[in-house]
């Protein structure tokens, strides 16, 4: 059972209060984009074994969307930020902390 | 190879069955081969038997990181079916589920196929419109299945409260000759197949690279060494994504867990196996005693094989009150297992871009059922380089493209 923090409403509750919403920080396509990159928005994911940033929603809450960033291999959480921003400094270092050899960004 | 008869029986009993021998070599890997296919599982397997049986091409290693079968071909309710809308899904679905009508015995190994009858309740409006709309499908297809109404269910299932109140059971969408089979033993019975005409099964071989040369794939890396070979194919369901990576490509598949659970064994009470989507959950009876039961997957992508407890919760909640006899029953396991979902929870048997490398996987909830017909049409594109009839629908370049085989409005979510 995944225990996830609303940065919305600052609520810490169980995933049944929470809906999931996938993988986050995908660029949006709209009219004049070509076919690979549409592929890439509606289909194409990173499905990671590890670290996962990922859009949820407190559903049976405030209503609000948020951003978590969790290992899809341990299911831990390492933390929650706002929807609209990039994961803060300090979710950053504490992933590099917790994952030392993990690649890339969000 | 033993062949396994009623004389062999006989014959064995006169030293009181000691002299049986291994039924597959468990092989050590050589350092190349024509063909390496990744996942000893049921759909890895089936490929190398096809490769082997239809195309002639033996010298072949299957590689498994885990024991032979045991990730989703030894996790799943064991559902065949073949009572898809769209005509590619039923074409694949249905070539498996009749090569499995005879598969016993082209194995030379009992995997208990057990047409018993399937049973897809309507408890919506939109589902009763839905499934009359497949069954016309089916007809067209070729695939036999019937629309039945609330009483004809009432006496298929004598233990289904078809009143409601919440969910009440409008119609069946029936396909007389779907049913189950010994998970286990499909694995088994291929990979005896298998061994006995030259194709090695590596277990605790874990691919931790792919090696490719312009384009090409040259060979794999594995916990085992390194092993050449001119082709490749993935068949490792919920780890595609990884393996993807590894080769240079990215998949339209998002990895997520699908329990299931079984009870107690008791009497005979449910001789078809019920499946009910509004309410995402599916029974049947095994010949153990248990009965089976399948939920609807999670949400969030996972590795774990462990799913979350109140999606056990929401299926046991629905099936009690169409099955108000199983109410007090105890639950003996619950376990998981990682599905690979793609976009139009329909699979992939296709060309990637990577040269000679070839990927089976989004089976997604519904892999089970597919396993003959899928090895049959991957070793068909392994062999030839090109899809054949089966498989071309399947790419994974259709998501591009736009020619979705959209089941995921067709079938709901059990599948």
């Amino acid at each position: 059972m995944l225990m996830l923090t609303c940065p919305a409403c600052g609520v810490t509750a169980e995933e049944t209060e929470f809906a999931p919403g996938g993988e986050a920080h995908l660029t949006r396509q709209g009219p004049g984009s070509g076919e690979a990159a549409f592929e890439g928005y509606l289909f194409a994911r990173k499905n990671p074994k590890g670290v996962h940033f990922e859009r949820w929603r407190h559903a049976y809450g405030c209503g609000k969307w948020f951003h978590a960033a969790r290992c899809t291999a341990t299911l831990e959480v390492f933390g929650t930020y706002p929807m609209g921003s990039a994961p803060p400094p300090d979710l950053i270092a504490r992933l590099q902390a917790r994952r030392p050899d993990r690649e890339g960004r969000a | 190879m033993n062949r396994y008869s009623v004389f062999a029986l006989a014959r064995a009993a006169l030293d009181r069955h000691q002299g049986w021998g291994r039924a597959w070599r468990d092989a050590a890997p050589k350092t190349r081969y024509d063909v390496v296919i990744v996942g000893a599982g049921g759909h890895g397997l089936a490929t190398a038997h096809y490769l082997a049986r239809n195309h002639g091409i033996t010298n072949v290693a299957v590689l498994e990181k885990g024991w032979l079968g045991g990730g989703n071909t030894g996790r799943n309710t064991t559902i065949i079916r073949s009572n898809y809308l769209q005509d590619a899904s039923a074409a694949i679905y249905e070539k498996s589920r009749s090569l499995y009508e005879t598969l016993s015995q082209d194995l030379n190994y009992n995997v208990m196929f057990s047409p018993r009858g399937l049973l897809m309740l309507a408890q919506t409006e939109h589902e009763m419109k839905a499934y009359r709309r497949t069954v016309h499908a089916n007809l067209l297809q070729g695939v036999q299945t019937e629309w039945i109404g609330p009483q004809r269910v009432k006496d298929l299932v004598p233990m289904i409260r078809i009143e409601g109140p919440r969910y009440p059971v409008l119609g069946a969408l029936y396909q007389p000759r779907g049913g189950t089979a010994r998970h286990d033993a499909v694995a088994w019975g291929y990979a005896r197949a298998c061994s006995a005409m030259g194709v090695d099964i590596i277990q605790n071989c874990e691919v931790t690279g792919i090696d490719q040369r312009d384009g090409r794939v040259t060979g794999v890396r594995t916990t085992r060494g390194d092993i050449g070979c001119d082709r490749l194919g993935l068949v490792v369901a919920g780890h595609s994504g990884v393996l993807a990576g590894m080769a240079g490509f990215r998949l339209p598949i998002e990895s997520v867990a699908l329990q299931a659970l079984v009870s107690e064994p008791v009497k005979p009470m449910l001789d078809v196996v019920v499946m009910a989507n509004t309410v995402h959950g599916y029974i049947s009876q095994s010949d153990k005693g248990e009965l089976v039961i399948g939920g609807g997957s999670d949400g969030f992508n996972n590795y774990t094989q462990r799913g979350s407890f109140h999606h056990i919760e929401e299926t046991l909640r629905a099936l009690i009150e169409t099955f108000p006899a199983i109410s007090r029953m105890k639950m003996l396991r619950q376990w998981g297992g990682i599905v690979d979902m793609t976009g139009d929870r329909s699979p992939i048997i296709s060309t990637t871009p990577l040269g000679g490398c070839f990927v089976n996987c989004g089976w997604g909830t519904g892999g089970f059922k597919a396993i003959p017909g899928s090895g049959w049409a991957m070793a068909d594109l392994m062999a030839r380089g090109t899809p054949g009839p089966l498989a071309a629908d399947f790419s994974m370049f259709r998501f591009r493209e736009g020619r979705f085989i959209d089941e995921s409005v067709a079938a709901g979510v059990a599948h």
